[in-house]
């Protein structure tokens, strides 16, 4: 009997009138007619060639429909159904690899006591009050932290070394000694360092803001939005809210700091989706440039914990923002939802990950005490230790991170066309919700199909519309030091 | 391609991956047309091995080496599988004892699988 063939973890989608294919290899190709009815044929059932001409034949030519037939076949959209499933060949990539970013906790401490806070919060991992870390970095660990990030950059020519906490203000003097240090480490190795800050902006004195300027440093600042956000989680140890601390000093920040763009950086719960207020507010009302939403990472049942309908709304509201971003898109203008320009330089260059992001790749985290982790998020738990910065990275351990991990195991997501871009989600966000770091995170499957889908649509635009406009992500790194969170 | 145009820098490098695994290195003279570049016949057919009868240069002196010229006609150069064992997988090895056919032919074992 002849072969039947069936598709094979494709998506399609349809933008600017034409209709497109996502695949398995992250390619995407835009479908003529014959080529979009066969799928659209064999999305109903599996169907051997001669069916396929029997159905088609009157439209188009036997060789007309063999050559779609082929092609579909060679870019793996369509396989026999009786041909065993293709499995990813599980590559471990080559070590060592080199370190792009190193996320540095200069202290675990913190000003403000958010509720949700994953350092602090109720879903910790790492008892930071009582712990055996140091609450600060002192100024020897944070230049062995530079010579070790030098050392276990390779052949990368840049690196990026983020500053992060507890509130990374709150060690000003190891910061005034280890960027300097780094510059002159960098100097040394003939390599290019790049600096990144986070902060809750509550300790932006002028000084600071000076120190900034000064040594070219990214700021990407952590705000929920509005007084009414900012104010039901982000708040002081005394429960006061901290939008009233921190935004004028924000504010100075932006209106002198303007060489390197100043991201905001949005934590979403369940009481505070309204992403659209949030955008407008830190952009047009505050100023701005780019704003990037995260939903809190949290067990589910805390209250702030962001469920079904949530995630729903949360979706409602970044699809108008992805709206709004397209109409600047197709005029080449700038727009700061920083969700959908990351996702877009991903599907551009066509990621197809082996692993949801750098951690215990090309990032990793180091804490206090100068242990190397993931990342900083897991920063200080022995359980997720990949080294020290004194003794470098620990292949071994490493190794059977990446063997463990490696999305093959995943077995979830065997069949998912968002696999390429998904990977099975955030290591952290897994240990909250399952306990381990290697389960996929299935509580938002759907949010995330969905949310591929609305941003392989607004690629398909653009690429029809606009192509030039997409140019803007070939050749680029992308700087996972601006998405720290 | 004809039915799918590549829009993404990976869908790029699938379709250039395929064209170029569109031209194979080894072709079938019969599956003609020729795609252009140089084709170096290969195989057996085409390799003047004349055996037991004349030499490679036509002469006669030095025949009646039956078991040797064959040997290494089918070994290497052209294997025949149900007649000695295959270089490419299964015997590497086979004539490693045996630097010169005429001298050391009898050095050649039997394969015990």
């Amino acid at each position: 009997m002849a072969a039947r063939f069936r598709t094979q973890h494709l998506h399609r989608f349809d933008a600017a009138g034409k209709a497109f294919l996502y695949l398995r290899s992250a390619a995407i190709f835009a479908l003529d007619d014959v080529s979009r009815t066969i799928l659209e044929l064999l999305d109903t059932e599996p169907r051997a060639r001669e069916e396929i001409l029997a159905v088609l034949g009157t439209r188009w030519s036997v060789a007309e429909l063999d050559e779609g037939l082929d092609e579909l076949r060679r870019v793996q959209a369509i396989v026999p159904v009786n041909e065993a499933p293709q499995l990813i060949p599980k590559v471990i990539p080559l070590e060592p690899f080199p370190l792009t970013t190193m996320v540095m906790n200069v202290t675990n401490q913190c000003n403000l006591a958010c509720t949700y806070c994953y350092e602090y919060g109720e879903d910790k991992l790492v008892d930071t009050a009582n712990g055996t870390q140091p609450k600060f970095m002192s100024e020897e660990t944070a230049k062995q932290s530079v010579d070790f990030m030098f050392r276990e950059a390779g052949q990368n020519k840049v690196v990026h070394m983020t500053l992060f906490g507890g509130e990374t203000l709150l060690n000003m003097p190891v910061l005034r000694v280890a960027i300097p240090y780094a510059r002159q480490r960098a100097t040394e190795v003939g390599k290019r360092v790049e600096f990144n800050l986070t902060t809750n902006g509550t300790l932006l004195q002028p000084d600071v803001i000076d120190f900034l300027i000064e040594n070219d440093i990214a700021v990407t600042i952590s705000i929920d939005g509005p007084q009414d956000m900012q104010d039901k989680f982000r708040v002081f140890h005394s429960g006061a809210g901290s939008y009233d601390v921190a935004m004028p000093k924000i504010r100075e920040l932006l209106r002198r700091h303007t060489a390197k763009p100043i991201g905001a950086r949005v934590t979403l719960t369940s009481q505070t989706l309204d992403a659209q207020r949030i955008f407008r507010h830190l952009t047009e009302e505050v100023g701005f440039r780019e704003v990037g939403f995260a939903p809190v990472t949290t067990s589910p049942d805390r209250q702030y914990a962001i469920e079904d309908g949530g995630f729903d709304k949360m979706l409602g509201q970044f699809q108008a923002l992805a709206k709004e971003f397209l109409a600047h898109a197709l005029e080449s203008r700038h727009h700061g939802f920083a969700n959908v320009k990351d996702t877009l330089e991903e599907i551009h260059k066509g990621a197809s990950k082996a692993y949801p992001c750098g951690a215990g790749l090309g990032l990793m985290g180091v804490a206090t005490d100068g242990q190397v982790a993931l990342c900083h998020r897991f920063a200080g738990s022995p359980d997720h230790a990949l080294g020290t910065v004194d003794d470098g990275i620990d292949r071994a351990r490493q190794a059977e991170f990446l063997d463990r991990h490696h999305i093959e195991h995943k077995t979830d997501c065997r069949t998912c066309w968002a696999r390429p871009l998904c990977a099975g989600g955030c290591y952290h966000e897994a240990q909250t919700r399952y306990g381990t770091t290697d389960h996929p995170n299935l509580h938002y499957c759907d949010w995330i199909r969905e949310w591929t889908d609305i941003c392989l649509r607004i690629y398909g635009e653009l690429a029809e519309r606009n192509p030039v406009y997409l140019s803007r992500f070939e050749g680029r790194m992308t700087d996972e030091a601006s998405q720290t969170s | 391609m004809k039915h799918l145009k590549p829009v993404n820098q990976k869908a790029e490098r699938v379709r250039h991956h395929l064209e170029a695994t569109d031209q194979r290195d080894v072709v079938a003279l019969q599956q003609g047309p020729l795609r252009p570049g140089i084709h170096v016949p290969l195989g057996c057919s085409f390799v003047f091995s004349p055996g037991w009868e004349v030499d490679i240069e036509g002469g006669t002196a030095g025949l009646c080496s039956p078991i040797e010229r064959d040997l290494f006609d089918c070994y290497a150069g052209c294997f025949w599988p149900a007649q000695v064992p295959d270089e490419l997988n299964h015997a590497p090895d086979w004539t490693a004892t045996c630097a010169a056919a005429q001298k050391d032919w009898r050095k050649v074992d039997l394969i015990f699988p």
